[in-house]
């Protein structure tokens, strides 16, 4: 039997007296997609903070691979191969794309301080490998011809794609992604499906996306939970999710669908 | 024109100073939002340090009879000084710095200005109400060259400020370790998920920053061998000027406005009575910064470290 590549186990978070999260369980296949749908302030982004170690879980466990990793410290679960992009993209304004995947490598870098300064053979071979690796991949994402521009210029369906390259370039394991889409008009939505479909399909990856538009879950999710006030209130395939009941209600409040 | 040049000379001289410390001014400010008052007295801790580190190595050499030539003691006192010193803002950053992480920044600037009286209490009562001179190691040459009087002390003290500063944008530039520095100025909350270590990242900027101001410290030392417990209070502010007037979290602007800092009060000496010197030579920088508040290469609204 594989283990699962994220599992999580009955995860639990308070803010104060809020209880944000309750009795969470995931269990993510290797190369399984799956969907976190759910109402504003249902907890989704809550439980992408918890599993990336931003927050401390109150209660529950998480393991990656079989390897226990809540109660780590964000770098060390990012090290560790668990990937994420943001709801409202944070890049860093005046960097260039590819500096940005240069800087997930950063935990791969093996070169030291004096490689750094005096430029040995060593560091140089290093860095032209990252390079090529992060040019490589800005290729795959549809990007290598914007390497060298500083991403604050770029329009805003680059950006995610810049985004999701970073996340990728530090080789996780898993990769989590928050509204890909938000904010896109179709032509750009088509093209980040596109994005998300070949990352599935060409690099194998497990993702776990937290989406609102049900056209995107329903084209590329296996599976789907629908979260509600913490609490996960459906779970099954896309057109199952669609049709059940308490989804509706939660999505639509009761007495409208009443 | 001799005159002038004579002048820059000076100017050239004291902007480093200036230049040096402002440098670790706007490290900090650019990843932590956060202007270190302490930092003036890092200098002076760093000078104090510098006294210590060469009288020992002074003593070392006689000790063993190994002759060891007074520039290399030199050369040696300021890496010395400038591995210690950095020590010294690392603990700064533990202590005061880090439990104040999300607190509101003036908590921050308050802590940083007590630790700046720490310091310098410290030292009094460490050392006694006394100025320590520096061991004099290297003497004096003076060259003519055409009416200018250079010292070979001035042209060390210059060379050996801006290799620091473009030690420092190579760093930031070159190094992963810089390129991290960078990114958490732009956006702090992404840079740990890329497997970076922020505490240790945040360290080690306050570590070269102080290291910095150690080198400034003992360049300082070399040029006026008279030291006290508070000479870092006006030279914090100035460069917390020059910080401010570069663009905050700009190297290259960091380093430009020392230089232009101590132009205007070397040449404001020059034409007006020096009581009045810092008067007026303030008063044109605050004439600047209304027209530029976010200083020459910061931008509007945000600070940003920019290369």
């Amino acid at each position: 039997m594989t283990l699962p590549v994220l599992q999580v186990r009955n995860l639990s978070h308070d803010f104060g007296g809020l209880r944000a999260v309750r009795g969470y369980n995931l269990e993510i296949g290797s190369g399984q997609i799956r969907g976190l749908i759910g109402p504003n302030g249902a907890g989704k982004t809550t439980i992408f903070n918890l599993i990336t170690g931003i927050y401390k879980p109150s209660e529950g466990e998480i393991f990656l691979g079989g390897k226990k990793i809540d109660g780590l410290p964000p770098h060390r679960i990012a090290s560790l191969g668990v990937s994420r992009t943001f709801q409202n993209l944070l890049l860093w304004r005046h960097m260039t794309v590819l500096e940005h995947v240069k800087m997930a490598r950063y935990s791969k870098i093996r070169y030291g301080w004096l490689g750094a300064f005096f430029g040995t053979s060593a560091r140089h071979r290093e860095e032209a490998g990252i390079e090529e690796t992060a040019l490589h991949l800005l290729d795959r994402m549809g990007i290598r011809h914007l390497a060298d521009q500083v991403v604050l210029n770029l329009p805003y369906g680059a950006q995610r794609r810049v985004e999701i390259a970073r996340a990728l370039a530090t080789e996780p394991g898993i990769l989590l992604l928050d509204e890909p889409t938000a904010g896109m008009n179709p032509e750009e939505l088509a093209q980040i499906m596109e994005i998300i479909r070949r990352v599935h399909g060409e690099f194998g990856m497990s993702i776990l996306l937290i989406e609102h538009r049900m056209k995107v879950v329903m084209e590329l999710c296996e599976t789907v939970q629908t979260l509600d006030f913490g609490a996960v209130i459906a779970e099954g395939t896309p057109g199952e999710i669609q049709n059940n009941p308490r989804v509706i209600d939660a999505y639509l409040g009761r007495e409208r669908a009443e | 024109m001799a005159v002038f040049l004579q002048n820059l000379v000076n100017a050239l001289q004291w902007g480093s100073f200036y230049a040096l410390i402002a440098l670790g001014y706007s490290m900090v400010y650019s990843i932590l939002m956060l202007f270190n008052f302490a930092h003036g007295d890092i200098f002076m801790v760093g000078s104090y340090i510098g006294v210590g580190v060469s009288m020992a190595l002074i003593a070392l050499s006689a000790w063993g009879n190994v002759v060891l030539p007074n520039w290399l003691i030199l050369v040696l006192t300021i890496l010395f000084s400038m591995f210690l010193t950095s020590f010294v803002g690392m603990i700064v950053e533990r202590v005061g710095y880090r439990p104040l992480r999300n607190a509101p920044r003036a908590s921050a600037a308050i802590t940083g200005l007590m630790i700046g009286i720490i310091l310098e209490t410290g030292n009094l009562a460490l050392l006694g109400a006394r100025r320590v001179s520096f061991p004099s190691l290297i003497a004096t040459a003076t060259y003519d060259l055409g009416g200018v009087f250079v010292t070979n002390k001035k042209i060390m003290i210059v060379l050996v400020s801006l290799l620091l500063a473009l030690a420092l944008h190579q760093f930031v530039r070159r190094t992963k370790w810089g390129m991290a520095i960078r990114a958490m100025a732009f956006d702090f909350s992404v840079v740990p998920l890329m497997g970076v270590p922020l505490n240790r990242m945040i360290a080690l900027t306050f570590a070269l920053g102080s290291a910095l101001a150690a080198a400034a410290g003992i360049l300082f030392g070399v040029a006026y061998p008279v030291l006290d417990p508070y000479m870092g209070i006006l030279f914090g502010w100035k460069a917390f000027v020059a910080a401010i007037l570069g663009g905050r979290g700009s190297i290259m602007g960091a380093t430009l406005a020392g230089f232009l800092l101590g132009f205007t009060e070397i040449f404001v000496a020059m034409i007006f009575p020096s009581t009045l010197r810092d008067l007026i030579a303030y008063s044109i920088i605050l004439l600047i910064l209304t027209v530029r508040p976010h200083g020459f290469f910061g931008e509007p609204y945000s600070a940003r470290l920019r290369l």
